[in-house]
């Protein structure tokens, strides 16, 4: 009979200070353009500004959305924390530019254009369908203002701390893979409702 | 993980949000008709009070972070308050006006006020 040499469970993992900016300042200008161009799509009332605008920004609303709470968020749920933090350090702060970004030129080009071609009057035929759109996008923003931003922003302010918590941001990491998990399948609503609506 | 004990800022918050998201379905879905507004009325009161209560509860706690707090609402109020004005400015451009236009701007205030609470709480709450 051999003797097992058992190894002592690892130490818990420390996680050191990641040096990243929150907010990354270089994707400013790229807010502040796109935000110019809802400007100038709604000011002029066109259709194809409009339409662009609401179907690229929507697609990558839903796309990332699914993407993060179908893909993503199981796979940060299964890697070691130090990994999850090499992950989140990179994949954060581009959220917080890109997500609310994308969700306002969604919601104001979608209202502009739905006035436009009259989807949004109670008087639409489709008009059942637009209302089940306001609220699947409402349900998922009280979801998404909620608890999944603040858990992105904090866990990013919990990063930068000089000895940042490693329960914190397990605590929060499952919050926002969570939320983002049904955000994500919300947005299978979406997507049913909106070919509905242009198929006629 | 030490947890102070804290007024469920974030439940409140939500409850806050769902009535105002809630108003809002409610008078999108009935433009360009005329829609009695006082359903709306009462959602945007309740979720302002909501709003209120929640600051005054959180600003009552004792040792809670403030200066992380307001360090990050600030920045957040500044950038809610930007998306809030485009698409306050959507609703401007496409005609709307009267009675669903101040209930919908004041909806859009407490979003706006709101959400960077509940972002400047979360970072706070760890500080």
């Amino acid at each position: 009979m051999t003797d097992l040499v058992v190894p002592a469970p690892p130490p818990p993992a420390a996680v050191e200070r990641a040096d990243f900016e929150i907010v990354p300042l270089k994707g400013l200008p790229i807010v502040a353009a796109a935000f110019v161009a809802l400007i100038v799509a709604i000011a002029a009332n066109k259709l194809w500004p409009l339409e662009f605008l609401h179907v690229v920004a929507g697609a990558g609303w839903t796309v990332i959305d699914l993407f993060l709470g179908l893909v993503i968020g199981p796979i940060l749920g299964s890697l070691s924390i130090p990994a999850r933090v090499e992950l989140t350090k990179r994949l954060m702060p581009k959220m917080v530019l890109i997500m609310p970004t994308l969700v306002t030129i969604t919601l104001a080009a979608g209202w502009q254009l739905g006035h436009l071609l009259g989807t949004v009057d109670s008087s639409y035929v489709h008009h059942g369908w637009i209302v089940a759109s306001y609220i699947v996008v409402g349900v998922m923003a009280v979801i998404a203002l909620g608890l999944l931003e603040p858990a992105n922003v904090a866990v990013l302010f919990e990063l930068k701390k000089p000895r940042p918590n490693p329960a914190v941001i397990e605590h929060l990491m499952k919050r926002f893979i969570y939320t983002a998990g049904v955000t994500g399948l919300m947005q299978i609503a979406t997507l049913v409702i909106m070919t509905k609506v242009a198929s006629g | 993980m030490s947890e102070r004990r804290l007024p469920p800022v974030t439940q409140i918050g939500m409850t806050s949000l769902a009535l105002i998201v809630a108003g809002g379905i409610y008078l999108s879905a009935h433009l360009p008709q005329h829609v009695p507004l006082a359903p709306a009325v009462i959602l945007l009161v309740l979720s302002a009070a909501l709003l209120v209560g929640n600051l005054v509860a959180l600003l009552r706690v004792e040792g809670f972070a403030r200066a992380p707090f307001f360090l990050v609402a600030r920045w957040a109020l500044l950038a809610y308050a930007i998306t809030a004005g485009l698409i306050e400015y959507a609703f401007l451009r496409n005609g709307l006006s009267g009675g669903p236009l101040v209930v919908l701007t004041l909806s859009l205030v407490v979003y706006a006020v709101h959400v960077p609470m509940l972002i400047g709480f979360t970072v706070a709450r760890y500080a």
